[in-house]
C-alpha cells in the first residue's frame, strides 16, 4: 500500500525541507521508490536542497493545469535510483493548488511510487493544508523552542480535525515526533527543552532526533540532502529516523552530552 | 559568562533554569489553547442557530440572541443543549 506522508510543523525555519529531502532520499535508500513534492508554491526551495535546481523545466502546477504530463514533471534525483523530486512553481500563486488537483496527482503517484512525501510550507494556510489533507502519516518537525512547540501542537489540532482522514471518519493520520537542532549540552545546562519535555507537552510518539550541526549548512551549500554526508551525526540520525519509520528497532542516539567536568562548568566555553 | 558567573552558579546549585520556565509556560499555554480549540463548536451549530431561529421566527417573535445553542463535554458523552427564551405574554399567533 503506497503512503502519502506530510513533513509539517507550523512554524518556519524549523528543518521541514532539509528533513523531506533526507527522509525521501533515505527512504529510496532503502529500495522504496519515492517521490518528494514541494508544496511551496511561490517560495519552492526543495530543489536547491536536492540540488536538481538547474534542472527544474516544469513544476506541480504546471501538472495541475493540465499542461504537461506528470511524468514530464518528474525530475530524477541524481544521488538516488529510486528518488523523484515533484518541485513547487517559482511564479503562479498558491491558490492554483487546489484540493481536487492535489488528491488527482496523489492518485497517480500512488499507481507507480510507494512512498510519497509531501513537503509542507510553513503556516496553516492554503499550502500547508493542501499539503497535509491526504496524508496517511506526518513528520512534525519540531524545534526545542517555545514558538516551535506551540505550533506544532496546532498543527496537529488541524491534522486531527481537518485531514481527510479525520474528515471521512477513518483511521487517524499517524503522528511521528521529530526533535530537529537539538542541543544536549544546552539541554544538559537547563537552557533547552529536552526531548522529554517535547513529548510529555506534544503528546506523539518520538521518531527520532536530529541534533544541531553544522554540517546542514554544508549538505544545503552544496545541494546535497545531509543523510548522505561521511562521518555526521545529522546523517546517522536522519537513517535512524527512516529505520524506525520502516519499522526497524532502533536506540535513540544524540540526546545526551558528555558531562562536562568541574574545571569545564567553572571556566565554561564549549 | 565571566569566571566568577560560573563559580556563583555553580556554588550556588541550579537557579531557575530557563528550560523549566519554558516547559510551564507552553503547558499552560497549550492547556488554554486546546480547551478553546475542544470547546469550539462544530462548524455546524452557527448554522443550525439561523435555522432554528427561523422556523422558531414564523411561530413566535424572538430576539436573535434568545436563543442558544451549545455543545457540552460530559465525560464520555455530549451534549447538544437548546435554550430558547420566549418572550413574556407576547405570543404573535400563526
Amino acid at each position: 500500500m503506497p503512503k502519502i506522508i506530510v513533513v509539517t510543523s507550523g512554524k518556519g525555519g524549523v528543518g521541514k525541507t532539509t528533513t523531506s529531502a533526507s527522509f525521501a532520499s533515505g527512504l529510496a535508500l532503502r529500495g522504496n521508490k519515492t517521490v518528494v513534492i514541494d508544496f511551496d508554491v511561490g517560495l519552492r526551495n526543495l530543489d536547491l536542497i536536492m540540488g536538481c535546481e538547474r534542472r527544474v523545466v516544469y513544476d506541480i502546477i504546471n501538472v495541475i493545469n493540465n499542461e504537461v504530463s506528470l511524468k514530464q514533471a518528474l525530475i530524477k534525483d541524481k544521488h538516488c535510483d529510486n528518488l523523484y523530486v515533484l518541485p513547487a512553481s517559482q511564479t503562479r500563486d498558491k491558490d492554483a493548488l487546489n484540493l481536487e488537483a492535489v488528491g488527482r496527482i496523489l492518485d497517480e503517484l500512488k499507481e507507480s511510487f510507494d512512498c510519497i512525501v509531501c513537503d509542507s510550507p510553513a503556516g496553516i494556510e492554503h499550502g500547508a493544508f493542501s499539503a497535509m489533507y491526504y496524508a496517511d502519516e506526518a513528520l512534525i518537525v519540531t524545534n526545542p523552542e517555545v514558538s516551535s512547540v506551540r505550533d506544532s501542537d496546532r498543527i496537529l489540532g488541524i491534522l486531527a480535525a481537518k485531514s481527510k482522514r479525520a474528515v471521512e471518519g477513518l483511521d487517524p493520520v499517524k503522528e511521528h515526533l521529530l526533535v530537529t537542532r537539538y542541543d544536549p549540552k544546552r539541554v544538559a545546562a537547563g537552557e533547552m527543552l529536552s526531548v522529554d519535555d517535547i513529548q510529555e507537552i506534544l503528546r506523539i510518539p518520538l521518531i527520532g532526533v536530529i541534533p544541531e550541526s553544522e554540517s546542514v549548512l554544508q549538505a544545503s551549500n552544496s545541494g546535497t540532502p545531509a543523510i548522505h554526508l561521511e562521518k555526521s551525526d545529522v546523517a546517522e540520525a536522519y537513517r535512524d529516523l527512516v529505520a524506525r519509520f520502516m519499522g526497524d528497532e532502533v536506540p535513540m542516539r544524540f540526546t545526551t552530552a558528555e558531562k562536562a567536568g568541574f574545571l569545564k562548568r567553572l571556566f565554561g566555553g564549549r | 559568562m565571566s569566571l566568577i558567573d560560573n563559580l556563583l552558579d555553580y556554588l550556588r546549585g541550579d537557579t531557575k533554569k530557563t528550560a523549566v520556565v519554558a516547559k510551564e509556560r507552553l503547558q499552560i499555554i497549550l492547556a488554554h489553547e486546546r480547551a478553546g480549540r475542544n470547546a469550539n463548536s462544530p462548524d455546524y451549530l452557527p448554522a443550525l442557530q439561523e435555522e432554528l431561529l427561523a422556523v422558531i421566527a414564523k411561530y413566535i417573535h424572538v430576539d436573535r440572541d434568545m436563543i442558544k445553542v451549545q455543545l457540552e463535554k460530559h465525560g464520555d458523552y455530549e451534549v447538544l443543549e437548546l435554550n430558547i427564551m420566549l418572550p413574556e405574554d407576547k405570543r404573535a399567533g400563526a
